[in-house]
């Protein structure tokens, strides 16, 4: 189990910061709570994105959120990679570092996407293994998001919900509720997103994901949603994060668009959104 | 029915082979749709990072051109770390062996270009030397002085009109390229990186002292030709000296 001091992001909506809403949203933050950043974006060595990153995180709390660190790879971390975070944890010392239940490197080659991995006894270990190692290098409790799938694996042999109780139960990590991703794998592979968010540990939540998904359909004509972030937040997703919230209680909302990303506005419209949702929450 | 990474990996860059045995839709079936969503994520993901590292080289072969080499580039020369703002390092040696673009011989030059213009975007930052610094060294001792340029300062030599490319298809209303050898300066006074178009002498100068040489070693490698003053007078203006010792 870790046990590290606690840091927490405030039970507000954020949003995915990119570079070109940095004018309007230090202007006129409006209900936005707090940013998330890729960590992987703020690991260069200097100029504009680290003077930006240090400039903002005077005024907004931040979640560094880590997109390439492979913690469900078969192989060993990368130390590089690991040593680049702890030096941006270190100088920044965000709210809140958060990283994926996917791959992404394998062979030393990255991928640059989250894959996924199958459920079973071996890769908790291995998933649980990784994170205690992330935590102990960074000194401090890590989340980790639920993915978004497309494909099952014949060799799983327990739920997503069970696999996530199992990892938090050994590292003493937090967790990431990702509704969008959880509607998404729900329709790809056919379960109810309400009876995930029944069986998923609603206690352990650090922070919710929500974002934009695309429409596609498989081999057999059967729905195939894509995880885009290149749109507005879908309405059943919007509902599936109310009854979230009913069970889980008030918590740090993130509106996630990185790509076609649009005029600040509509990224606020979302922002709006989310805070509406946050103030039907009973206290 | 066990799928490994390293299979799994492989299907991913292969589009010719069958999706992993273990992979299965929602109901329990074999679902080869389903793995070409990660095929496409990963190709798509690598090859965007490619076109945003070399928007000059995209515009000059255009969208469809540029894709196909991606596709070629990615297979050949997966990143190896996780930081997207370096990938794409290898695409000036890649494009001088690749076929299709034997006959643009400008492309690998234009294309260290634009790598050196993201590399000095991403450089520690350095606080500069003031030129009263400079002129308060002793002219005997000035030759034995070592300079140091600031980490985001690159050189970039080429026999083709790269300055002139990359202004051409950046800036608005820059003249068209006409057909000559070009070197250029790259400094970063605050944020922004900047060219200058420099001569051979200034080049083999600059080179020099990067490579931690004193200003009379660096001098005697421009050979005749190089205005010292004004070489100089352009560096504290950009602030690209950091160090005088």
């Amino acid at each position: 189990m870790f046990d590290a001091p606690q840091y927490t992001l405030p039970a507000k909506p954020g949003v995915g910061y990119k570079p070109q809403h940095y004018s309007e949203i230090t202007a006129q933050p409006g209900p936005l709570g707090w940013l998330e950043v890729h960590a992987e974006n703020y690991m260069g060595d200097g100029g504009r994105p680290i003077a930006q990153l240090r400039h903002l995180s005077e005024q907004f709390p931040i979640s560094v959120h880590g997109v390439g660190l492979s913690i469900g790879g078969e192989g060993r971390l990368d130390p590089d990679h690991l040593a680049r975070l702890k030096h941006l944890v270190g100088w920044l010392n965000p709210a809140s570092f958060s990283e994926h239940l996917a791959w992404s490197t394998h062979d030393s080659h990255f991928l640059n996407d989250l894959l996924p991995l199958p459920y079973t006894a071996a890769t908790v270990t291995r998933v649980a293994d990784h994170i205690d190692e992330v935590q102990e290098v960074l000194g401090r409790k890590m989340l980790l998001e639920n993915p978004s799938s497309y494909l099952a694996f014949a060799e799983s042999d327990m739920s997503e919900t069970d696999f996530l109780r199992e990892v938090v139960a050994r590292t003493g990590c937090g967790l990431l509720l990702d509704v969008n991703n959880v509607f998404v794998s729900a329709t790809n592979l056919g379960y109810t997103p309400q009876g995930y968010i029944d069986n998923y540990p609603l206690d352990q939540v650090g922070e919710i994901h929500l974002g934009g998904h695309d429409e596609d359909h498989d081999d057999h004509g059967a729905p195939l949603l894509i995880d885009s972030h290149g749109r507005e937040v879908a309405d059943p997703v919007w509902a599936l994060l109310d009854y979230t919230l009913e069970r889980a209680g008030a918590k740090p909302l993130l509106i996630e668009w990185d790509t076609d990303v649009p005029e600040w506005p509509i990224l606020a419209a979302e922002v709006a959104r989310a805070a509406a949702a946050l103030e039907l929450v009973p206290a | 029915m066990i799928v490994t990474q390293s299979e799994f990996t492989a299907g991913i860059l292969d589009p010719n082979r069958p999706a992993p045995e273990g992979v299965r839709d929602g109901a329990g079936a074999p679902t080869t749709k389903r793995f070409d969503v990660y095929r496409n994520n990963v190709a798509v993901s690598l090859t965007d990072a490619l076109v945003s590292a070399f928007p000059v080289v995209h515009k000059l072969v255009g969208d469809e051109f540029f894709r196909a080499m991606a596709g070629v580039y990615l297979r050949t020369h997966l990143p190896d770390t996780a930081l997207m703002m370096y990938y794409g390092d290898k695409m000036p040696k890649f494009l001088r062996r690749f076929g299709p673009a034997q006959s643009l011989p400008y492309l690998p030059d234009v294309a260290a270009l634009e790598i050196a213009m993201r590399e000095s975007y991403h450089a520690a930052d350095a606080a500069p030397v003031s030129a009263e610094v400079l002129g308060q060294i002793a002219p005997d001792a000035l030759m034995a002085a070592t300079l140091t340029l600031s980490p985001a300062v690159r050189i970039v030599q080429s026999s083709h009109p790269i300055y002139a490319m990359w202004q051409f298809n950046m800036v608005a209303d820059a003249p068209k390229p006409t057909k000559r050898a070009e070197n250029v300066l790259i400094t970063r006074p605050q944020f922004d990186p900047a060219q200058h178009l420099i001569t051979d002498a200034d080049a083999l100068f600059l080179t020099a002292l990067q490579e931690g040489h004193a200003l009379g070693v660096a001098l005697s490698k421009a050979g005749p030709g190089l205005d010292l003053g004004a070489v100089l007078g352009l560096l504290l203006r950009q602030g690209a000296i950091t160090k005088i010792s």
